[in-house]
Parts: C-alpha cells; structure tokens; sequence
C-alpha cells in the first residue's frame, strides 16, 4: 500500500471590507495562516518540511525567491521546496506536487501558502506588464489587464454560441447570494441580473459586477500522509486525483478563446481519482470573471461546449440549486487577492469536514477543485474527498 | 501627451518592428511547415524547427474577437477611451493582438475584415500595426 496524501489543515485570514482585520505584511499574513492550520492540525512548524507558495508579491525582482523568503522567515529548513507560479491556479498545483512528494515520502509534512496585501497597498492596477520579451506583442496596444483577454473570450462565446449577458451574470448573482451565508464574505449583499448588467462596463461585455473583487488575503493548508493523520486530530480529506497545464501567456497565442486546458486537467484529475461527474458534489470553480465559469464548466464536461449559458440558467449555481459552486462566494464576492487559488481549496475542504453551517452542502462527499492563472493562461484541477 | 508603452526590441522581434518602420508587415515562416507563425522566435512552435524566414504579410485579416476598453489601461490611453482591443487573423494564419480604428466601437465586429494601418509612436522610432475596417469595394 502507497502513502496517501491528505489534508490536516486550512485557514484563511480574516478580512473586513476587503482589508486584513489584522493588518500585516504579506509574510506576516503567511506566518499567522501557517500557524492557525498547523494549529487545527495539531502540527508544530518544526514538523514542516515541504513548503510551498506563491504570490505577487516578489515578482519582479531579483532576491525575493519566494519559498527562500518564506522559508527564512517561518525559521523552517524544508526538504522539498515549489514556489510555483502558474497565476490563480498555483496551489491547485502546489496541492499536487505536496501528494507527490508525500506520496513518495520526499517530505511528511507540507504547508502550502499565500499572502496579499494589494488591496491596502491599492497597487493592483488595469494598466499591461512591461513591454519586454513576449508582451511587446501585447502592451503597446492597451489591453485591460487581465480583464480584457476575459472579455474576449466571453465575446467569442457570445458571438459562437448565443450566451447572453444575463446567463453571465447568473454567475455573479449565484456566487453573491452564497456569500449572504457566509459571514466572512467581502460583499454580502444581494444582487440581481440586473444589478449586474446595469453596473458599469469595464470591457466590454464585462460589467463591473462580472469581475472579481479586489481585496486583501491570505491562507495556509497543511498536508501529511494517511498514515500520520491517524494521531492527529483534524478529519483527514484526501487528495484522490490531479492535473495542472498552460498553454499561453499572451492572450493571442490562446488556441481557442473558449477552450480552456481544463478540458485537460479535469479529465486527468477525474481519471485519476476513478469518478465520474455525477459522483461530484460540490465544486469550487475559480471565478476570476463570470465568463471564466462559464468556460469551465464546459471543459470540464459538466455540459457540452456552448451549453454553460444554458447550464447556469435559474439559478442552478446558486443556494437550493442542483449545480453548488463557490460556495463561499468565491473570488466575484467572498475575496480575491490577486490570487485566488488557495481559497478553493480551504472552502472545499470545509465542505467536505462539514463545517459550513447555513451554507453547507448536504453530505457532501467528493470536492472538485478548479484553478484558473492568468489570462485563462493555465489550470489545475483537484479532486478531494472524504473518504 | 503619454506615449503608449514602446515594445523593448530584442533579437527574435527586431526585423519585425524593422519591418513595421518600413510599412511591412513581416511575419517569420517555417519552411518545414511551410506556414507562418507569430510572434517570432527561435523555433517553429509547431514543429519546434529552426529553417526559418522572414516574409511579407498581406496586411489584410479578419477580427477574431474583440473589446472596448471603456477605462485606459494608463495615461498614454486616456484620450483614446473608449478603444477597441481586438485579435485580428491574418490571411497568412497568425493571430495578432491589435487595435481597430473606428470612430464609434459599435462599429466594429466578429468576422469583419479589416486592414493594417501603420501608427508612429511617439518615441520616433517604433511603428505600431494597427488595423482599420476594409473599405468597401468599389462598384
Ligand atoms: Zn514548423
């Protein structure tokens, strides 16, 4: 029998209006996630050796190496080490590589984690990156960043499929009023279709109330073997299937605006952990755009390509709907701090535990999780359970 | 005025904006493939082979996709907002990352076909390739 990789431990930071409750810097905000999942875990710091992050905030520049910076600070010498940075999707990635590497006994304990302090430093801007190497081809010509690679996929699927605005925006009024049943949520107030249509266009076909929040954030997940949770406390959720790929970087090199690598990882997570669709109970879907759901949805299967507008009709995502995703309100209205990833993880896991309270989905037994980086740039897909 | 962010020339794109400078548009061409790709680079991305070439674009296209940024993504696009953003497939295969001329963005659409149109940028040097809708042939 092979170590199996589970999950011992989540936390994420406490918000209010957006801001940390507690202020902090993006390594104080790490360390203080670290602690209270390694605390729920019943794990000490010392135990960690594998650690994994990544962020915004050492980017660009020489001399913040993420894990390095991470690593010195936390005072921890890890065995195995990933600051991979695939965008939003990173620590869907990290979650796999941390199995591996537990799986093969490489490390015992991981700690994955994530800070953000862009929304108190305001330095989140629309403005391109440097017009250097592969971007040339891209910022001279003003392209909201990131929202407009977004807008342009969800246009392309308008124009190839018929979605309409209002099925977009059933994304972000089903994602608000699961936010109404969580207390930690950024924007818990009710919307309708027509709040969101009738908010501000940003690029078009996007509204304001199509794209994420933006706020402060931070988490941690700790995970170890099967076989070590066994002493532990916390109710272990295993890691039973993962993918991960990308495929451009500037949105001109995507191969087809309405076709995300999920279709990929989601069929490798999925073969993986030996389920099917209908096995699936809850899905955390990163929701970056109301357009990126819709576009994963489709690849991962859930309905045929073009059929996400239909798919999300009626409130199918929202609270009392068969379709339960984001279920904390995800990143259109529980948080999004630059990168959102971590938070999938965090809520699938509650639900899983059952710990959710108003906003708990019944016996919840099997998690999909879907991250999604850059301009619809990469994925990574997990599947936990219970059991 | 901002001028709009100037591209840092390198190695693989300099006959590209070398090109531009001269009212070209000039796109790399794998021999192998006997197609052409963009952006340039060292190696067909299809099938990873070096016999390159550089070679004349038409200049002509059709818009893939497209959006109106109705906020400036800095000070250089502040005059110009609203603005269309659009990819354009050139009638060689790539697709370009561009922006479409037109008075008023409604006037702009999927599968229009549109047509290169050189901009200076400010800084005296760069040409941008941007693109406005064909004009209607003449009857
Ligand atoms: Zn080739």
């Amino acid at each position: 029998m092979t170590r199996e990789a589970v999950i011992v431990g989540v936390a994420d930071t406490p918000l209010q209006n957006g801001v940390l409750r507690d202020g902090g810097s993006v390594l104080q905000v790490q360390a203080r996630a670290a602690k209270a999942a390694l605390d729920e875990a019943g794990l000490s710091m010392a135990e960690v050796d594998g650690l994994l992050s990544a962020g915004t905030w050492g980017v660009p520049g020489p001399g913040s190496l993420m894990t390095i910076t991470l690593g010195e600070y936390l005072g921890i010498r890890p065995r195995f080490t990933d600051s991979t940075n695939i965008g939003g999707a990173a620590f869907e990635a990290h979650l796999a590589h941390a199995a591996l590497a537990i799986e093969r006994g490489y490390c015992d304990v991981a700690l994955i984690c994530y800070g953000s302090t862009q929304r108190s430093e305001s330095s989140r801007t629309l403005g391109g990156r440097a017009p250097t190497l592969t971007m040339q081809y891209e910022s001279p010509f003003g392209m909201l960043m990131p929202i407009g690679g977004y807008a342009m996929a969800a246009m392309r699927h308008m124009h190839d499929y018929g979605t309409t605005g209002e099925q977009l925006a059933e994304v972000a009024v089903a994602a608000r009023a699961w936010a109404s049943l969580n207390p930690a949520a950024t924007r818990r107030e009710p919307i309708s279709v027509d709040d969101v249509l009738a908010s501000p266009m940003v690029s078009d076909p996007l509204h304001k109330l199509d794209a994420c929040l933006v706020t402060d954030g931070g988490g941690a997940v700790v995970m170890t073997s099967a076989e070590r949770a066994r002493s532990l406390n916390s109710k272990p959720i295993y890691v039973r299937g993962f993918g991960e790929s990308h495929t451009h970087w500037t949105i001109a090199q995507m191969p087809d605006l309405t076709l995300t690598t999920a279709a990929d990882t989601g069929r490798r997570a999925m073969s993986m952990a030996g389920i099917s669709h209908d096995d699936v109970d809850v899905a955390q879907i990163y929701a970056s755009f109301t357009i990126t759901v819709l576009l994963t949805l489709e690849a991962l299967g859930f309905c045929p390509r073009g059929g996400a507008g239909e798919f999300v009709a009626n409130g199918r995502l929202a609270p009392g709907g068969d379709f339960p995703i984001n279920t904390n309100g995800g990143g259109l209205s529980c948080a999004h701090p630059g990168m959102y990833g971590l938070y999938l993880l965090v809520e699938a896991v509650r639900q899983l535990r059952g710990e959710c309270g108003p906003r708990q989905v019944r016996d919840a037994r099997i998690a999909l999780v879907n991250g999604t980086g850059g301009t619809l740039s990469s994925t990574a897909t997990c599947v936990l359970s219970r059991d | 005025m901002t001028n709009r962010p100037a591209p840092v020339i390198d190695d693989d794109s300099r006959p590209f904006w070398q090109g531009t400078a001269r009212q070209q548009l000039r796109l790399p061409y794998c021999r192998a493939c006997a197609a052409a790709f963009f952006y340039p680079r060292a190696l067909c991305p299809r099938c990873h082979g070096d016999d390159l070439e550089w070679r004349n674009a038409s200049g002509r296209g059709t818009v893939y996709s497209y959006t109106v940024s109705r906020r400036p993504a800095g000070p250089a696009f502040q005059a110009i907002t609203p603005y269309v953003v659009a990819l354009v497939d050139l009638e060689e295969g790539p697709r370009l990352l561009t922006n479409v001329l037109v008075d008023r963005p409604d006037q702009v659409h999927i599968g229009q076909s549109v047509t290169v149109v050189y901009q200076p940028l400010g800084d005296g040097e760069t040409v941008l390739p941007l693109f406005q809708p064909e004009a209607a042939p003449e009857r």
